[in-house]
Parts: C-alpha cells; structure tokens; sequence
C-alpha cells in the first residue's frame, strides 16, 4: 500500500513513466536492429531471426506481457500527466514565451503528448498489420534449412512497403519516434534521478544521438524496399 | 522612453479579470521594471484611478517577494534576474510590454498582479527544515562539511521562493522550488537524520496544493532567478526513492 501511494506521487508517477520508457527504449531498439536483418544477403536472415524470437517459448511472451505492461502504465501515466496540467493552471497566460536556455525546452519536449498519442496509434495499426497479418494460414510461408517452413514475414514486409503509405507513412511515424525519445530519454534518466552536474550534458547529448540512430535506422528499410535499391 | 503596458487588472480572488491598456511616457532606461510600475500608479492616482497592485519588498533580488510574467516570461527576459533588478534599458522604446500575475491554481490571483503563494510556506511546514534543540550557538566548525558540499548547500540555499519556477512551468509544477529545499540540507550532515521523512513530506504537500507534474521541460531552470539547476531535481528523486526503499 505504501508502495503504492508512492508510485501514486508526483515523484512515483515520473518515476513510472521513466522506467517504463527506457523499458520501451530498450525494445525499440532491439527491433530496430532486427529490422536491419532484412537488409542481410542472406535472404532468409530477417525469417531466421523471427522465428528465434518466437521459439524462445515462456520467455517471449513473458516478455511481451511486460511491454504491454510498459506500454499501458506509460501512456496512462503520460495522458494522466497532461490532465492534471489542466487543473494545476485553470487559467492560461495571454501571452507565454519559453525563456530559452539553460531550458531544454524545444520542440520534442514541447510535443511529447502528440507524438505519443501518434505513436500508441500507430502501434495498434503495425501490430495490425504485422503480428496479427497474414502468417502461414494464408500462405505466407517459406522453407528454413534445419527448421522446416515458418512464416514469411520477409515477403510481408516486401508487399507492404511497395505501397506508398506504408514506406512514407513508417518513416513519418519514425521520425516522430526519434523525436519521442529525444526528450524522452533524457527525461527518464532526470525522472530516475540519475542526472547530475556531471553527467547530465553527457546525458543529454546521448539522448540526441539515439534519437536520430533509431529514427533512422527504422526508416531505412522502408525506403530500402519501395525504391528497390 | 515610452513604453506601453498592457496589465492584468482584476478586483479581487473571484472578480473576472482583463488586460488594460496604459502608457508611461517619462519611462527612463535606468528604472527598473517595478520603478516603472510606481510611475504608472502615480500617473493613476493623479487621474483618480486605482493603483496596479504588485508585490515588491527589497527590491534588491534577494527576498522574493516581487514576481511577475513581463512579456510572457517570468520575470522579464533578462536572466537570473528578479523582476525587481530588471531595467528598462532591456527594452525599446515604444516596447508593448504584457504583464500578468504568475499563474497556477496554487497561487490564486488575490488582485491585479498579486498572487498568494502561502502554498510554498505549506511545503516547506511539511518539513522543508532540520529539527534541532534549540540552546546555545554550536560552534562554527563543530561538524565537518567538505567545501564541495557547501558549496552546493549554498547553491540550492539560494533559492528565495519567488514562485517563478512554477509560474513558467507549462505543468504549473512545484519540482524545483521543492527540490532546491530538499537538495539544498540533503548536502548538509544536519540534514542527513530527516532525510526520508523531509523529502516524503514535502513532494505529498506538493501533491495536496495541487501543483501540476513535472514535465522536465526545464523552464525553471531558465526563469530561476537564482540559476537554481534542475539536477536538484534529480537529487530529489534519488531521496524520495531512497526513503520509499528504506521503508
């Protein structure tokens, strides 16, 4: 119970949602370098890959459970944020202007509720399109050395960016990823208390640069497959 | 120089509020922004109209008692200053200048541009203090503090609870006031013993004024009078984790 209240505080709630977001940061990571499987010369790599994944059995889905769980509490948290933001200033300033640096207040930071409701949308729609897409029920099949015939998620992916809005719109939403996490991530770190006079430029540089390496290692596939390089 | 002022005017907590128009046409680049503010209600008086209220007591950027958004920031654009040692050498002539109260649902206009901020002494009752016997003076070097340590101390120690770090939150939070307390005998061996409780204490009181969460847009930071570092924040954190850990 005491636990509880805590996690409930205005400490506790920064501090869930920086857990549960370097939690997130971790994932998209992972799948950012698993995406970039595809662009193995070996063609079955990017399959190969995938079904390592599903055969890890209990664990896989132990870890799965714990990113919806991170997903939830960090968007519930977030939007929870943003509603207690009405009610902490009922009455708006006519004129506001940010006050520049040291603040670190720029246009991520600005958005993070708009990029993270774009996100949590177009979470729903990739799973979608991708987890719950067509598998080997419809066909989607391929023959594995020494594992037999898995799903062919390769040949999904293939069809799905040869269409317009999947290779633009992706990169678009990636973009907006990068920016979620420009903040974010440095964010989470302050939240966790690890910030400190020392660390913190360093912090926030890394922040940066991850921002940008995930952006676009997530659109490079993408536009790696629609203009059939 | 000529400025315009465009002011928040309202008559009291529960009156609705609006900008009025006023010019100050004998403004002087060596006033400050407050010295301006009295030439306008002398002007005022003069036309039998009511003085802008605004709080303002040494006027030397040390007791925090004057606070307000001058051009849509707190207190004014010119850094780690209190709007009382902002000059009007920081604007042009002819400048419009927009002035409001600092806003938060904590701090409720009382009237015009005055704001009542008891909230933050609620925070610091809550335990932003180090229980001691009272008797005679100890001794100046009694206990040993690493000059690095008080160093920092003073830094957060420099805090004078103008309110403008909430006031330029876009979350109307209270983190950094709060954490620079906190931060500020976190550093000291005196505070050491309380450290749970006072932390616990506080960040609740926080809570019950009804401040919003921080965002770490780090507005504060930029705002601070003082320059007071959001790493107290940080530091914060850290306590507040450690109390709930330690039980």
């Amino acid at each position: 119970m005491k636990l509880m209240n805590a996690l409930m505080s205005p400490v506790g709630r920064k501090v869930l949602t920086g857990a549960t977001g370097i939690g997130l940061v971790a994932f998209v990571i992972a799948h950012m370098i698993g995406n970039l499987t595809y662009l193995s010369p070996d063609v079955n790599a990017y399959n190969a890959y995938a079904y390592k994944l599903m055969s890890l059995g209990w664990l896989f889905y132990t870890i799965e459970i714990l990113l919806a769980l991170c997903f939830l509490l960090h968007a519930v948290v977030g939007i929870s944020i943003q509603v207690r933001r009405r009610k902490a200033r009922p009455v708006g300033y006519k004129f506001y202007k940010s006050a520049g640096a040291p603040g670190k207040s720029g246009y991520s930071a600005r958005s993070m509720i708009f990029t993270g409701i774009i996100l949590l949308g177009f979470l729903i729609l990739h799973l979608n399109s991708f987890k719950y897409g067509p598998g080997v029920a419809e066909g989607y099949t391929v023959e594995l050395a020494g594992i037999g015939e898995v799903r062919d998620l390769r040949r999904l992916m293939t069809e799905k960016f040869q269409e317009p809005l999947y290779a633009f719109g992706y990169p678009l939403v990636m973009i907006l990823l990068g920016m979620h996490m420009r903040h974010g991530v440095w964010s989470a770190l302050q939240s966790l208390g690890v910030m400190s006079r020392r660390l913190s430029p360093y912090l926030y540089t890394t922040a940066a640069i991850l921002g940008v390496l995930v952006a676009v290692g997530f659109l490079f596939v993408p536009l790696y497959i629609y203009f059939g390089v | 120089m000529i400025i315009n002022l465009r002011i928040w005017r309202q008559e009291g907590p529960d009156s609705p509020g609006k900008l009025a128009d006023y010019t100050v046409r004998e403004a002087s680049e060596h006033m400050s922004f407050l010295e301006l503010l009295d030439v306008l209600n002398e002007q005022l008086l003069a036309d039998g109209d009511d003085p802008v209220e605004f709080d303002s007591d040494c006027r030397e950027g040390i007791c925090g008692s004057c606070g307000l958004m001058v051009a849509g920031i707190a207190h004014g654009p010119q850094k780690r200053t209190a709007v009382c040692q902002l000059h009007m050498r920081s604007f042009k002539d002819g400048d419009t200048i927009t002035v409001e109260p600092f806003r938060a649902h904590a701090f409720p206009v009382i009237r015009d541009l005055v704001v009542d901020r008891s909230a933050f002494d609620r925070i610091i009752a809550a335990h932003g203090y180090v229980s001691v016997t009272t008797g005679s003076a100890p001794d100046a070097n009694a206990i040993p503090i690493p000059k690095d340590a008080a160093e920092e101390a003073m830094d957060y120690a420099a805090c004078i609870g103008c309110g403008a770090c909430v006031a330029a939150c876009p979350n109307g939070s209270a983190s950094l006031f709060t954490a620079a307390k906190i931060a500020h005998l976190a550093q000291l061996p005196q505070g050491q013993v309380e450290a749970s409780q006072r932390v616990m204490a506080m960040v609740d009181q926080m809570d019950v004024e009804g401040f919003g969460d921080c965002s770490n847009y780090t507005e504060c930071e930029a705002v601070c009078p003082k320059g007071i570092s959001v790493d107290g924040i940080a530091s914060m954190r850290r306590a507040y984790m450690k109390g709930v850990l330690s039980g």
